[in-house]
């Protein structure tokens, strides 16, 4: 029989082996966080071109394992931890086959390590994306394999999961919105991993020599079904993460069920497509393919994400109104818990991700627009608004509610973790702006040296470009400084915490459980609907987060005027046809 | 009441959404559609686009290819890098290919004229990147890709990898020269 212990403080209930491997999974996740930062200062530092840090190899291999460390095992790892969350604790259900669930967490961690040994050791700095014809070592491809094998697995579970808890009734009615998104968030990681397979196994057998050749365009075009959907796991996952954090700290409830559940459909039809974005200027791909998938059919996936981007903040609007902070527009934000890290993590996160990843995204992913803008420096600029300042801070921010919920420690320098979200964010936006701004002027990415030293033939880009490279540069060296106090705190917490519960030990941080005794509940009690509203309101003519409206209609400006800009920039280059 | 439990009402989907949430359905819908149709509309009236004209091949086709139109059209050798510069005919089809760590031959065109340019890779993927016009394209090994294109300003114009190559990346610059004509 299964056991569960009851948080005091938040009321979740844990299953004892779900618990441990929720801690694993985040703390692996977070030990991958610090390796992918530590290499990121030494990429921004070789691109601030003043500094110029690190030799060509160097720069190169430490490129590599940066991407695939952040964009990859950071990510995915954290991302099991929410699937076991939001499976096994949301719905009070014990975790499906948890034996499965530590093989998969095993062959996880195999695969990590062995694809970072294979770019330590120098051959197989063939950057994230491994494009063939150029070859990484055989173990580079088969960690990336049984990686991606291992959160397959995690993917099982949690579906199981889902299957035991509708089985044993511990919930009434549909799950939650937040288990709603995660089963989004876990499609999408079936269909990426799917895809991964695809390339990847062929790659590998190509690189031991079983296969003597890869088509260098086919494989780009399914290598991004694996690399841009990866990336939409993040989004269906921390878009999920953000209904989670309002939900506890302002007990918000959907504007509409239907409406965001319908959001989150979409991006399981549409989402997926986009891989696109990556190949626009490619040789040979067909027009009409092109719009159709660079687009997500209609931009339904990017409607969807308009949609999250007013329900979100709208439902804690709502919530905020009716505890009596209803003074004009924005008193409901003015008066949020700005020093409560959760709250302005995932604030900071929610902005960034739509004014600056979202439109630059879509911007960049316009056809012809594309021309303009591939390769460059533009590019990393944007993801990194989506992945390192979207998912990433919304994880930190997670975190930070985590350590007392599930590792039963209190916060460790809170006032560190209070401003971390701050210079995170601060640093991270300085580098993104500077960086889009360089990209525009042409600067590319993943390049060592925009001196050009030793070419044949020379150029000089403009003094302007250089400049926003070191401003980008000093921007990004206070977000690793935001990183590393992320780190400072969630370890520190680990290790020093003040105990929540007696027995919460050193150990208990790397998947241990509490004292036995702890484990006192043998089956929660069925999870009850939502209590159901008083009366129905709808504030002003049904427009009952007015402050949210605007700021979503300052959104739709800021993308109809950077849209529009970036056609005219367009319409000045060289015809073209 | 709160987003991480079970919907409040069992038949969710049948509660009336708000009138917040449809305005601004509306809104976003109406300009995902127009996102949508510029992109048709640009293939028709825009000036900026890529065919989709591209051919397989191989680096031993691809680079006779790139030879004869070399021999046929070359004027002088570029002393800093021993590169030979061709000058072909205005409007004709004009051959570039990228190759560890080189981008050749360098052209020198006309401007306001229409050439067929054929761009091409001999080894791995690399990035033609024409600067300071920020004109990016993939070139990939394997294919031979054919694209329209009307330099519309005199001048000199480099073109940089911009797709990582190996070790030698950052030094494979190429040149088009367009002239007055
Ligand atoms: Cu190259």
């Amino acid at each position: 029989m299964a056991k569960f212990r009851v948080c005091p403080d938040s009321g979740f209930y844990f299953d004892k082996s779900a618990e441990s491997l929720m801690k694993v999974n985040a703390v692996a996740g977070a030990v991958f966080l610090l390796i992918a930062g530590i290499l990121a200062l030494g990429v921004i530092l070789t691109r601030w071109q003043e500094v110029h840090l690190l030799p060509a190899d160097l720069f190169y291999q430490v490129l590599t394992a940066h991407g695939i460390n952040a964009l990859i095992f950071w990510v995915i790892f954290f991302e099991i931890a929410i699937l076991y969350f939001a499976s096994s604790t949301l719905l009070r259900s014990r975790l499906a086959a948890p034996g499965w669930a530590w093989a998969g967490f095993a062959l996880m961690i195999i695969g990590a390590v062995m694809n970072n040994v294979a770019v330590l050791q120098g051959n197989s700095s063939v950057m994230m994306t491994s494009y063939v014809p150029m070859q990484a070592a055989p173990h580079f491809y088969l960690g990336l394999i049984l990686f991606a094998v291992g959160a397959l697995i995690g993917c099982f579970v949690f579906l199981g999961t889902l299957v035991i808890a509708k089985d044993d009734q511990t919930y009434q009615g549909s799950v939650p919105l937040v288990t709603f998104g995660a089963l989004t968030a876990c499609i999408i990681a079936i269909f990426t991993i799917a895809s991964g397979a695809i390339i990847l196994f062929p790659t590998f057998l190509w690189s031991i020599g079983y296969i003597n050749h890869i088509d260098a365009e086919m494989y780009r075009i399914i290598w991004w079904a694996l690399g841009h959907s990866s990336q939409q796991i993040n989004v269906a996952a921390h878009v999920s993460v953000w209904y989670l954090i309002i939900g506890i700290l302002f007990n918000a409830r959907p504007m509409s069920e239907k409406v965001s559940r319908f959001a989150f459909l979409l991006y399981i039809f549409f989402l997926q497509l986009a891989s696109a974005h990556h190949i626009l200027v490619d040789p040979g791909v067909s027009t009409e393919w092109k719009i159709f998938n660079t687009s997500y059919a209609m931009y339904l996936a990017v409607l969807a994400s308009m949609i999250h981007g007013l329900t979100v903040p709208g439902a804690m609007e709502v919530a905020q109104r009716g505890k009596g902070y209803t003074k004009g527009l924005f008193e409901w934000l003015r008066k949020a818990p700005w020093g409560n890290p959760v709250f302005s993590g995932f604030f900071f996160a929610l902005v960034i991700f739509g004014f600056i990843g979202g439109i630059t995204g879509v911007v960049m992913g316009t056809e012809q627009i594309n021309l303009i803008i591939h390769n460059t420096i533009y590019v990393p600029a944007h993801f990194h608004a989506t992945v390192a300042v979207g998912t990433t801070l919304t994880f930190m921010a997670l975190t930070y509610l985590l350590i007392p919920v599930l590792f039963r420690r209190a916060l460790f320098l809170p006032w560190v973790a209070k401003m971390q979200p701050y210079v995170f964010a601060g640093g991270m936006t300085i580098m993104i702006l500077f960086l889009l701004g360089a990209g525009t002027l042409g600067v590319s990415r993943r390049h060592w040296d925009m001196d050009f030293t030793g070419a044949a033939l020379s150029f000089e880009y403009p003094g302007t470009a250089y400049m926003m490279m070191a401003v980008g540069g000093i921007g990004g060296v206070l977000g690793v400084l935001g990183g590393a106090m992320y780190l400072v705190v969630t370890v520190g917490s680990l290790l020093f915490g003040k105990k929540l519960e007696p027995s919460a030990g050193l150990f208990q941080s790397f998947g241990v459980p509490l004292a036995a005794s702890a484990y006192n509940i043998d089956q929660p009690d069925q999870l009850q609907m939502a209590p159901k509203l008083a009366v129905e309101e709808h504030g002003s003519g049904g427009f009952e987060a007015p402050g949210t409206f605007v700021l979503a209609l300052a959104l739709l400006v800021c993308f109809v005027v950077y849209y529009a800009i970036n056609w005219d920039y367009l319409a000045s280059v060289w015809p073209m046809g | 009441m709160s987003s991480f439990l079970p919907p409040a009402d069992r038949i969710w989907w049948k509660v009336p959404v708000g009138r917040q949430e449809i305005v601004w359905i509306s809104i976003a819908l109406v300009w995902c559609l127009i996102m949508f149709f510029m992109m048709p509309y640009w293939h028709v009236y825009g000036k900026q686009n890529l065919s989709s004209e591209a051919y397989q091949t191989n680096a031993e086709k691809f680079g006779a290819s790139v030879e004869t139109f070399v021999e046929k059209y070359q004027t002088r050798i570029d002393e800093q890098s021993g590169i030979p510069v061709v000058t072909p005919p205005a409007g004709s089809d004009i051959y570039m290919l990228g190759r560890l760590w080189q981008w050749y031959p360098i052209l020198e065109l006309e401007k306001d004229k229409t050439y067929r340019l054929h761009l091409g890779s001999m080894d791995w993927n690399h990035g033609f990147s024409l600067q300071p016009v920020n004109i990016n394209l993939q070139v990939v090994p394997g294919y031979e890709m054919v694209i329209k294109i009307t330099p519309d300003q005199a001048g000199e114009y480099t073109v940089v990898c911009n797709e990582f190559c190996g070790i030698g990346h950052h030094t494979m610059v190429g040149k088009i020269y367009v002239k007055e004509n």
